[in-house]
């Protein structure tokens, strides 16, 4: 049948035709969808893992033990899945182990951009680049065959513009093949010994791929009428094809590492003039100047950002029909934390008393916006917990009493615990928020350990937070209602005036979570609101300033009450 | 030929189920489609678009500046925002309902005024209405997105029968009367 679906649906749909048996991940922006979609299939065992790292080890350990496996993440969740990575690329698998990464080039919700080839390039992995949902599902059966023929993990290359756009696909039938466990010590014990065996076999395990990548129809040529040539994979190609229709010889790659030598250098030997379009960095781009051709590659096509028609069409001086012109000054519609998001009132405590915050990767980053400007540092994942304690050893009684880290419940687990052990076991004076709300909200209100739910739903092992920071060693453990500024605000004042380190829970689920109960909006007494601006402060979505009075958008408001508190004349009720 | 609708408004506003909707009908007529749509951070009362395309054969899942056909926005300044996105004679449907930016909220900046004169006198054939009202009238706001479909459906040739397929496929039966009415109302008036 044919259906319209994501291209992470897609992903989803083919890791359930490929009888795909155990899925393990940590979401992340564009490649959630992958999993909450395979969870949907009774047939696959999936999980929410902690992070990418375990979500990896447990796919690791079921292809080990004989059924297809799966892991997905999003491109800097193969940081931290890394290490697994580059040793699976030695052990390999017994069945086959499907990887998926989604990079984000353009940055529409994440902290880098970086590459994720790159990784593919240097843990000796293959990787397989799809360009639409179709191909999608295609690939990923393609890449459990790769991963059982050649005994290697395969990655998956997905990206913002793949993955969450929908395009027609044909679905099929599932099969399931397992394989039997069979005990390995020479394979599977990466001890320096049986390690520097394995090196060898990666080194013609590429040596093999390449041949593969020669001759296999994930890699075609799409003959065009001129003598232009161009060397693409992804949605460049898309945007190429936009362009050129069939003006242009294309070389499409599907299977991006490794890359193939002789068709590039057939292909480049039919045409006059070679282009190399591919969004980020220059990797097929410098493989083909190491074959010794004459490529234009990222001295027209920036190395910056995402590719569209009009782009390839404007660097090409291709002429495009221009759009109507509006000659008017727009204010920016930046994202902001919603109305009643639970972090608000922290950020507004932390603002006010102009406390240094270290902040980490979630909704509460909106903390950095204005008007509450409470955030002065976000790294990666877990990052504010290990970034406070070198802080404070740096700076001492000049900072650990001003300064927090903050971190929410699903980060924490994540990689906060480990950064927190650090400060429990090496002894800085620092105070760390954990900004529970009871869900991983960025991504769309995923399960995670805290929660007490799987990603079914279902109930399951729920770690108890409180407990966890008193069994690490933290003496001062308390818990606040961030709606609840006064108590709060008094909170935070104590923990950072503390002579030891401390742990404050802001806990209050996400305002959009469906069980949350919102209350009726607040509306303003003209006859009181003077106009004072103080409830503005807040940054909250529902108020705004309409002929000198505060106003509150009825459609918006979750009654929160965090402005009213805030309210010198009563005029919020 | 490919034709290309872009959803336009302010995260949060139910763009995903218009866009749905739209890739159903369009999916069931036999065309090929793409449809591109945002998650993640910028869903958060950000400016999110969703590119829908369709045509004998699509390739890129975006609409570039002068790509667009229709462009059907949730919000005012919305629609003004992705102008320069339209056709020279493509048009907007557009909900004039004013959602205020952060940088207005904090003082920054403001709400420009008169935009729905400045974009008819930019030439974009423009249908403006409340669409907040008809969702209203209709039984919920949250009913937005298929109010403003419903006029869109103005300029398509596809029968009311084909709509509510659409629709039954597409809405939770709950509340599929409910969004049926504010089709019809949207439609219609």
């Amino acid at each position: 049948m044919k259906q319209l679906m994501l291209g992470n649906t897609a992903f989803a749909r083919g890791l359930y035709e490929a009888g795909c048996l155990v899925a393990s991940s940590y979401p992340g922006t564009p490649s959630t969808e992958i999993t909450e979609d395979a969870a949907k299939f009774d047939d696959i065992y999936c999980e929410w893992a902690p992070n990418e790292k375990v979500a990896m080890e447990v796919a690791f350990g079921a292809a080990m033990a004989g059924k297809r496996s799966f892991c997905g993440m999003k491109h800097v969740g193969l940081n931290v899945a890394a290490d697994p990575l580059y040793t699976a690329s030695y052990t390999g698998v017994n069945a086959g182990m499907v990887i998926a990464v989604a990079d984000d080039p353009g940055m529409h919700s994440s902290q880098n951009e970086q590459d994720s080839r790159h990784h593919a390039i240097a843990s000796k992995v293959p990787m397989l680049e799809p360009s639409d949902s179709q191909e999608t599902l295609d690939f990923v059966k393609k890449a459990y065959e790769i991963s059982e023929e050649f005994d290697t993990p395969v990655i998956v290359k997905m990206c913002t513009r793949v993955s969450h756009c929908q395009s027609i696909v044909q679905t099929g039938e599932r099969t399931e093949a397992v394989k039997p466990y069979v005990k390995d010590i020479g394979k599977y014990v990466m001890m320096p010994a049986n390690a520097k065996k394995r090196h060898p076999f990666v080194e013609e395990r590429t040596k093999k791929l390449i041949e593969y990548a020669e001759t296999s129809d994930i890699n075609r040529i799409e003959e065009g009428s001129g003598d232009i040539g161009i060397i693409t994979s992804s949605t460049s190609y898309l945007y190429a094809k936009e362009v050129f229709g069939d003006k242009a010889s294309v070389l499409k790659l599907g299977m991006v590492n490794p890359l193939p030598v002789k068709l590039i250098l057939d292909f480049a030997s039919k045409v006059n003039k070679l282009y190399v379009i591919e969004e980020l960095d220059p990797i097929i781009e410098n493989h083909c100047k190491a074959l010794g051709l004459d490529v234009i590659g990222k001295d027209k096509f920036p190395i910056i950002g995402e590719f569209s028609q009009n782009l390839i069409a404007d660097k090409l001086e291709i002429e495009r029909t221009a759009g109507l012109k509006l000659n008017e000054q727009l204010p920016m519609r930046p994202p902001a934390m919603c109305s009643g998001c639970p972090h608000r009132g922290i950020f507004y405590i932390l603002s006010k008393n102009k406390i240094t915050v270290l902040g980490d990767i979630g909704c509460y980053t909106l903390g950095a916006v204005a008007p509450l400007n409470a955030m002065h540092m976000t790294l990666c994942m877990g990052g504010s917990v290990s970034s406070i304690h070198g802080f404070n050893k740096a700076l001492g009684e000049e900072s650990q009493n001003n300064t927090v880290a903050v971190i929410g419940d699903s980060t924490f687990m994540h990689s906060g615990m480990t950064g927190l052990a650090n400060i429990a076991y090496n002894g800085s004076n620092s105070t760390v928020i954990i900004l529970d709300n009871s869900i991983t909200g960025m991504t769309g209100h995923q399960q995670n350990p805290t929660t007490g739910y799987n990603i079914k739903g279902d109930p399951a092992g729920k770690i108890d937070l409180e407990a966890l920071c008193k069994a690490m060693g933290f003496n001062r453990v308390r818990v606040v209602d961030p709606y609840d500024l006064k108590t709060s605000e008094a909170a935070i004042k104590e923990e950072l005036a503390a002579d030891e380190p401390s742990v404050i829970i802001s806990r209050r689920p996400c305002v959009l979570l469906k069980y949350v109960k919102t209350n009726p909006p607040l509306k303003v007494d003209n006859d009181k609101c003077r106009g004072c601006k103080a409830c503005m402060k807040l940054g909250c979505p529902s108020i705004s300033f309409r002929d000198g009075k505060a106003h509150i958008d009825n459609t918006l408001c979750t009654g929160c009450g965090v402005c009213k508190q805030l309210c010198h004349f009563d005029a919020l009720n | 030929m490919t034709k290309n609708i872009m959803i336009v408004g302010v995260g949060g506003q139910g763009s995903l189920l218009a866009s749905k909707l739209l890739g159903q009908i369009l999916l069931s007529a036999g065309y090929d489609v793409k449809v591109s749509e945002v998650h993640g951070m910028s869903q958060r009362g950000g400016s999110v678009v969703t590119y829908v395309r369709f045509g004998d054969k699509v390739y890129s899942p975006i609409i570039d500046k002068g790509e667009a056909d229709y462009i059907v926005s949730f919000e005012l300044l919305e629609a003004a925002r992705y102008v320069e996105y339209l056709k020279p004679q493509g048009h907007i449907v557009v909900n004039t309902q004013q959602i205020d930016p952060m940088p207005v909220i904090t003082g920054a900046a403001e709400y420009p005024e008169n935009l729905v004169e400045k974009m008819k006198a930019a030439n974009v054939q423009l249908d403006a209405f409340d669409a907040l009202a008809v969702a209203n009238e209709a039984g919920s706001s949250k009913a937005v997105n298929i109010a403003l479909l419903g006029r869109l459906s103005k300029h398509f040739e596809f029968t009311d029968e084909q709509w509510q397929a659409a629709l039954e496929k597409c809405v939770p039966p709950k509340f599929l009367e409910l969004n049926k009415k504010a089709f019809e109302l949207g439609r219609n008036q």
